[in-house]
């Protein structure tokens, strides 16, 4: 049975598992105002709010709920646009309205709901934060910029520091209904979802995978659970490394002070990963096992010094991330273990990383070639260099001849453009969905090359770079051509 | 005043098809669709499908008790397909079962046997093998022959333009519960309630009296739900009237994806001819149309191709000929601009073509060539109330856009890797259905005793807000409040024989007829007052609720006239009908008065190119729009920003793919782009001209659905010029969309050449 408070309703099911949340709320409970439109937590049409008893507070955030197992709602408190309406229309409401910013309707429930996600957040707001509330909501109707102003408008009404729009707070000031003050202790009545891993069952971390890629073959199954907070989700620094349990969210992680010490400009990589409320689902632990070529979490990780943990019935197990991928969407993980997390070496002082992303659009999108770099330099010698390529090879791929070749190197055009060179034999994008084959090549070059402009744009430029390559490919030709060998363009 | 749906809207209290309460019993129904692009069925395994408790039961076109025929404009599509298969989703078979989730199972053990053929995806291929869908047509004027000879310049090339997926939010659906006397009633997500009727009524051999269509609203149509809303209501009508159990079908996005067609691609080749002073003499453009296995709305489409062939332009001597052909993709419709954008960007190309190669700016020639008072469409009708050059020099000024050129010279030489560029963007667009008898609407308004007033026209809301503009014109018209007016779902039992809500007339033409209608309540009321006043009914005036006499107020407010009229039985309901007049069009001579009037407008759009890693961001968005007297600027220019934007999106990140197999490959939100907060412009600024509208404008407010879609192809062209800042030697070849792809691929385009 799995029980959580809907709205100011408590819920006890025996609905399945893995059950889509927004199919209960909607044809179960006949709540109708999250609408089923894309059913991949693509469009926002279905968001509700998520919140969380932690340390006797509630803790809320938006989340997809076509992606969201319903077991993954035990012990929780699912809000439904429903469980935000009062009487009369909350600023929230008032602002959409003041600002025309609804058309046909169908998605501006999830944009209230995602709005109101931002009234709760725990971060102090930002008009780039509180524009970034909407990166997970589509609207074909307005074009967007009377949602600007609507957002700019709510914003303008809130105190930015969290402390001083509590949850009494924004009861008082009708940003949500009264039934909110007792939530807490309905809340608390309630079991929380018991961890258990049981070999052989499909793993469910926060679903959205899962549920993005086969909903109606899991409808039956009985998940193993990792759903929520137990030794898989903390983020410990200890002596020389760093370990982070497969179960914390991309959004856990991205906003991660340690981490963002760590890789400088971590948080901002993030907003080119997935959205507000997928990175508040989706886990590191589904990020690895999902095994895609692009996966953004994988690619940043290939830039460390990375070890993945996995546990089973034999016993712990570890093996370098570089390595764990076998094939297209094949890992080296057992059918009976489960991820643990990762541990990575910390990188020394005046380490440089860097996160390069590029796909159709900006945001929510699956990269067409992602990449990173993490860089050490001595005296202007690169010490040491590891960088990372997704969307090139039917694994997230570390590009070890690359990273090899420019230990011991001096940064300069001519180095890059060899590296660069480098890169294009370790590769082997192939033409689909995401872009042919010579944009990625084209594509990963410039990435590359990216890195380091964006870090050493005095040492660098553009123009000596694409120069050196050119007097490369030339001297390649020849070469060939010496020796008769056949010429490959590109 | 707002959208009569906020409220409704931000509570998610607004009822779509999906949210309907459903009666007990209900069923679900789901297509089985082809598995491949081509091919004839040889047979099809249903028994395991059958037996999975819970499936009620799978239908083929055997079923069909009337015509196995869909196609609106030409019988060529069967609902059902019978032998032959023409795309990949076309419906072959319909399962019914308890829930959706069960009919997903049985369609996976559906085992379909065939012979596949060959398939034709490519349009050129198609146009070769004179795989027409219909006979192709030619617009011309002035002799284009000769004109050639005058020419100082000539340049000649090709433009392509790729599909677009609707994405409407809110997927294709139908809820159909059979009623008594061998009727149903259904609820349809369409912008064709009549069509659905007339179709679902053909398909079931019913008369349409007993198919009753009711639309609650739509939560988006863009064209995606004008004809293609309607096999859907067909396959839930025969599964409900084969059972007589209430069926829904509501599709998963995907299927609808797969399963239903799009805005069409075209490639099209183009000649033109310039003076010395930039007079564009001669014109000259072929057009091959992708229309996809079948006709749907693609003769209404082509036709809009050829009479926007020229956009703003005037141009003496234009010869435009437009073939629509028949490839193995889902049919393609109505979307937004219905074939005009197309036809509009070939032009925009050619001048581009024109201005690179004579190293100008485009502007140039754009300016030079724009519509005047009285000059002549190649269909024969003449510009009136012409306010392209007001709108072109309104931009120009009100946004300083020589300020704004040089400031982007300045940027561009100041920054190596971010280049930006800037386009202008005329827009002269025809309002009217092009197919004459279309352009009729009915109305009808009844006002209850206690003065309450409920409103029911053929006009679907789905977002444009044609609902709160009819209220206003209500209101307006009766002199109340617009909160005693309601307006009712659509429902063909209330209003029959409605036009599709389409071609941005949705408010023109249902708001004249609510007017009609209102006029007559009107006329009845005050011969009544007059009575009761003992005055001449030329004395009488309804004003702010009251009625006035000899210009003063007196007692007689609405209420108590309502009251009065009840008990004076006097008739409380009237039904209004309009049609638009003066318009026709000569089908043999391709000549005509087609359009009620043409909308005007201008935009500047500009957009920064990343030249390392070839993405981009659309910066702003200035435009002055020609709404003549806006009846309500938020839901007008709500309707202006949406449309820019679906504008960009087709012409930057939106890209339909489908393998060379016919297979769509971008069938998913996670393969599909289309805009979102932050790939939309950072800037809209959007300005009314401010000269009034024609008469046969509802109220004097211009029609301003489908106009402004066209503004983004400015994207494309500043986009343009971005990269030839960066890499002057890139040879442009009007491939939209503009994807990062393509952009990175233009910026390293002669990379070996050394010019960058």
């Amino acid at each position: 049975m799995i029980e959580f408070v809907l709205n100011n309703q408590p819920i006890q099911t025996e609905s399945p598992a893995f059950l889509p949340l927004l199919d209960f709320i909607r044809y179960e409970q006949r709540l109708t105002g999250a609408k089923a439109a894309c059913r991949e937590g693509d469009c926002g049409a279905c968001l509700a709010l998520e919140g969380r008893l932690e340390n006797g507070q509630m803790h809320y955030q938006s989340i997809a709920s076509c992606l969201m197992p319903l077991g993954n709602a035990q012990g929780k408190h699912i809000v439904t646009i429903e469980g935000l309406n009062r009487k009369g229309l909350s600023p929230v409401q008032q602002g959409i309205v003041d600002h025309s910013a609804t058309q046909c309707g169908f998605c501006t429930p999830g944009i209230i709901v995602a709005l109101t996600a931002l009234c709760l957040s725990e971060e102090p707001l930002t008009e780039q934060r509180a524009m970034a509330a909407l990166d997970g909501n589509l609207c074909r109707c307005t074009g967007y910029q009377s949602l600007k102003q609507a957002v700019l408008s709510v914003l303008s009404k809130l105190p930015a520091e969290q402390a001083a729009r509590p949850i009494p707070w924004l009861i008082d000031k009708g940003y949500l209904p009264v039934y909110f003050s007792g939530i807490t202790e309905q809340v608390a009545q309630i079991p929380r979802c018991a961890p258990a891993f049981h070999p052989g069952r499909p793993i469910l971390g926060g679903g959205t995978d899962l549920l993005a890629q086969q909903p109606d073959q899991l409808r039956t199954a009985e998940p193993s659970l990792l759903c929520e907070r137990w030794e898989l989700s903390g983020i410990y620094l200890e002596g020389n490394s760093c370990t982070i349990g497969s179960g914390l969210t991309m959004a856990e992680i991205l906003r991660n002070p340690d981490l963002n010490r760590l890789l400088p400009g971590l948080e901002e990589y993030g907003r080119l990963i997935a959205s507000t409320p997928i990175r508040n689902m989706g886990t590191l632990g589904g990020n690895l096992a999902n095994a895609s070529p692009i996966a953004d979490l994988v690619i940043i990780f290939l830039a460390l010094d990375t070890t993945v943990l996995l546990n089973g019935p034999h016993g712990r197990r570890e093996l370098p991330l570089d390595g764990f991928y076998l094939g297209y969407k094949k890992t080296d993980m057992r059918p009976d273990e489960y991820l643990e997390g990762i541990r990575f070496e910390l990188p020394s002082p005046g380490h440089i990383f860097n996160f390069e992303k590029v796909s159709k659009r900006a945001r929510l999108d699956i990269a067409s070639v992602n990449t990173a770099i993490g860089l050490e330099l001595k005296s202007g010698a690169i010490t040491l260099a590891r960088i990372s390529a997704g969307g090139v090879s039917p694994v997230p791929l570390f590009l070890r001849r690359t990273s090899e070749f420019l230990k011991g190197k001096l940064i300069s055009d001519k180095v890059l453009a060899g590296a660069s060179q480098l890169i294009q034999e370790e590769i082997s994008p192939i033409s689909d969905i995401r872009g042919s084959a010579e944009y990625k090549r084209l594509l990963l070059r410039q990435l590359f090359y990216a890195h380091f402009l964006k870090h050493f744009p005095e040492q660098l430029s553009l123009k000596g770079l694409l120069n050196e390559g050119r007097k490369l490919d030339e001297k390649h030709r020849l070469e060939r051509t010496r020796k008769g060998a056949i010429h490959f363009p590109g | 005043m707002k959208n009569i749906d906020s409220n409704g809207h931000v509570k998610g209290r607004s009822t779509f098809l999906d949210d309907l309460p459903v009666h007990e019993g209900t069923l679900c129904a789901l297509a089985f669709g082809s598995p491949i692009a081509h091919g004839r069925i040889t047979g099809a395994e249903l028994e395991a499908a059958r037996a999975i408790p819970g499936v009620v039961d799978i239908f083929s076109y055997a079923d069909i008790p009337g015509d196995n025929q869909v196609g609106g404009i030409i019988p060529d599509e069967p609902l059902l397909a019978e032998q032959d298969l023409h795309y990949q989703g076309q419906p072959i078979f319909l399962i019914v079962a308890e829930d959706n989730w069960t009919a997903r199972q049985a369609r996976r053990l559906i085992q379909l046997r065939y012979t596949p053929l060959l398939p034709i995806t490519d349009v050129e291929e198609a146009w070769g093998r004179e795989e027409w869908l219909f006979r192709p047509r030619t617009f011309r004027l002035g002799d284009i022959d000769t004109a050639w000879s005058q020419c100082t310049y000539l340049f000649e090339g090709d433009a392509e333009t790729g599909g677009q997926e609707h994405l409407y939010l809110e997927p294709q659906g139908a809820y159909v519960i059979p009623r008594e006397h061998g009727g149903i009633k259904l609820y349809s997500a369409t912008q064709g309630p009549t069509l659905v009727q007339r179709t679902v009524a053909r398909v079931l051999s019913l008369p349409m009296h007993q198919v009753e269509v009711e639309v609650p609203r739509l939560g988006g149509g863009f064209g995606g739900k004008e004809d293609q809303a309607t096999a859907w209501a067909c396959l839930a009508a025969l599964a409900a009237w084969r059972l007589q159990r209430p069926v829904k079908i509501a599709l998963h996005r995907q299927d609808d994806m797969r399963m239903t067609g799009k805005r069409h691609p075209y490639r099209s080749h183009f000649r033109i001819g310039l003076s010395k002073s930039m007079k564009i003499l001669a014109y000259e453009v072929t057009y091959l149309q992708n229309g996809g296995a079948a006709a749907d709305l693609s003769p209404a489409i082509l036709e809009r191709t050829l009479f926007h062939a020229t956009n703003s332009y005037f141009i003496p001597n234009v010869k435009a000929t437009a073939y629509s052909c028949r490839t193995n993709l889902p049919p393609n419709t109505a979307f937004r601009g219905f074939g005009a954008p197309q036809a509009m960007f070939v032009l925009e190309a050619a001048i581009a073509q024109a201005a690179c190669e004579l190293g100008i700016s485009a502007r140039r020639i754009q300016e030079a060539n724009l519509l005047k008072e009285g000059d002549e469409f190649p269909y024969g009708q003449r510009a009136r109330q012409a306010h392209a050059r007001q709108c072109w020099a309104a931009v120009e000024a009100t946004f300083d856009i020589r300020k704004k050129e040089q400031a982007i010279k300045a940027y561009n030489h100041q920054h190596s890797y971010q280049k930006k560029g800037l386009a202008m963007m005329p827009v002269c667009f025809g309002i009217s259905f092009t197919k004459t008898p279309m352009n009729q609407a009915s109305a009808l308004v009844h006002i209850y005793q206690d003065g309450s007033i409920g409103l029911s026209s053929g006009a679907v809301e789905m977002g444009q807000g044609v609902n709160t503009k009819l209220v206003q014109v209500a209101a307006m018209a009766l002199a109340v409040h617009p909160r005693r007016i309601k307006v009712e779902t659509t429902d063909t039992t209330r209003v029959a024989n409605t036009s599709p809500t389409a071609a941005s007339s949705g408010a023109d033409l249902n708001g004249k007829a609510v007017q009609q209608a209102c006029v007559q309540l009107r006329r009845r009321l005050t011969a009544m007052a007059a009575l009761i006043l003992h005055v001449s009914p030329a004395a009488i005036q309804f004003r702010a609720e009251k009625v006035w006499c000899k210009g003063q107020p007196t007692a007689l407010d609405w209420e108590k006239l309502i009251a009065e009229a009840f008990l004076r039985r006097v008739n409380l309901s009237a039904q209004g009908h309009y049609a638009t007049p003066m318009i026709y069009f000569d089908k043999d001579k391709e000549k005509g008065h087609p359009f009620a009037y043409h909308v005007f407008g201008a935009a500047a759009i500009s957009a920064t190119v990343d030249c390392i890693r070839g993405t981009y961001e659309i910066d702003e968005v200035d435009i002055i729009h020609d709404f003549g007297n806006s009846l309500n600027i938020d839901v007008d220019q709500g309707q202006v920003e949406g449309g820019v934007v679906q504008g960009i999106g087709w012409m930057t990140a939106e890209e339909v793919v489908y393998s060379p197999e016919g297979r769509l490959l971008s069938d998913s939100l996670s393969t599909y782009k289309v805009p979102d907060i932050t790939a939309a412009p950072k800037v809209i600024d959007c300005r009314p001209l401010g000269l009034d509208g024609p008469g046969l404008a509802i109220l004097r407010s211009k029609a301003v659905g489908e106009p402004p879609l066209m503004y983004g192809i400015g994207a494309y062209f500043a986009l343009l010029q971005a990269i030839r800042a960066f890499n002057p030697a890139y040879v442009p070849d009007f491939k939209a969309p503009f994807t990062p792809e393509r952009v990175l691929m233009a910026l390293y385009q002669n990379e070996n050449a050394e010019v960058l």
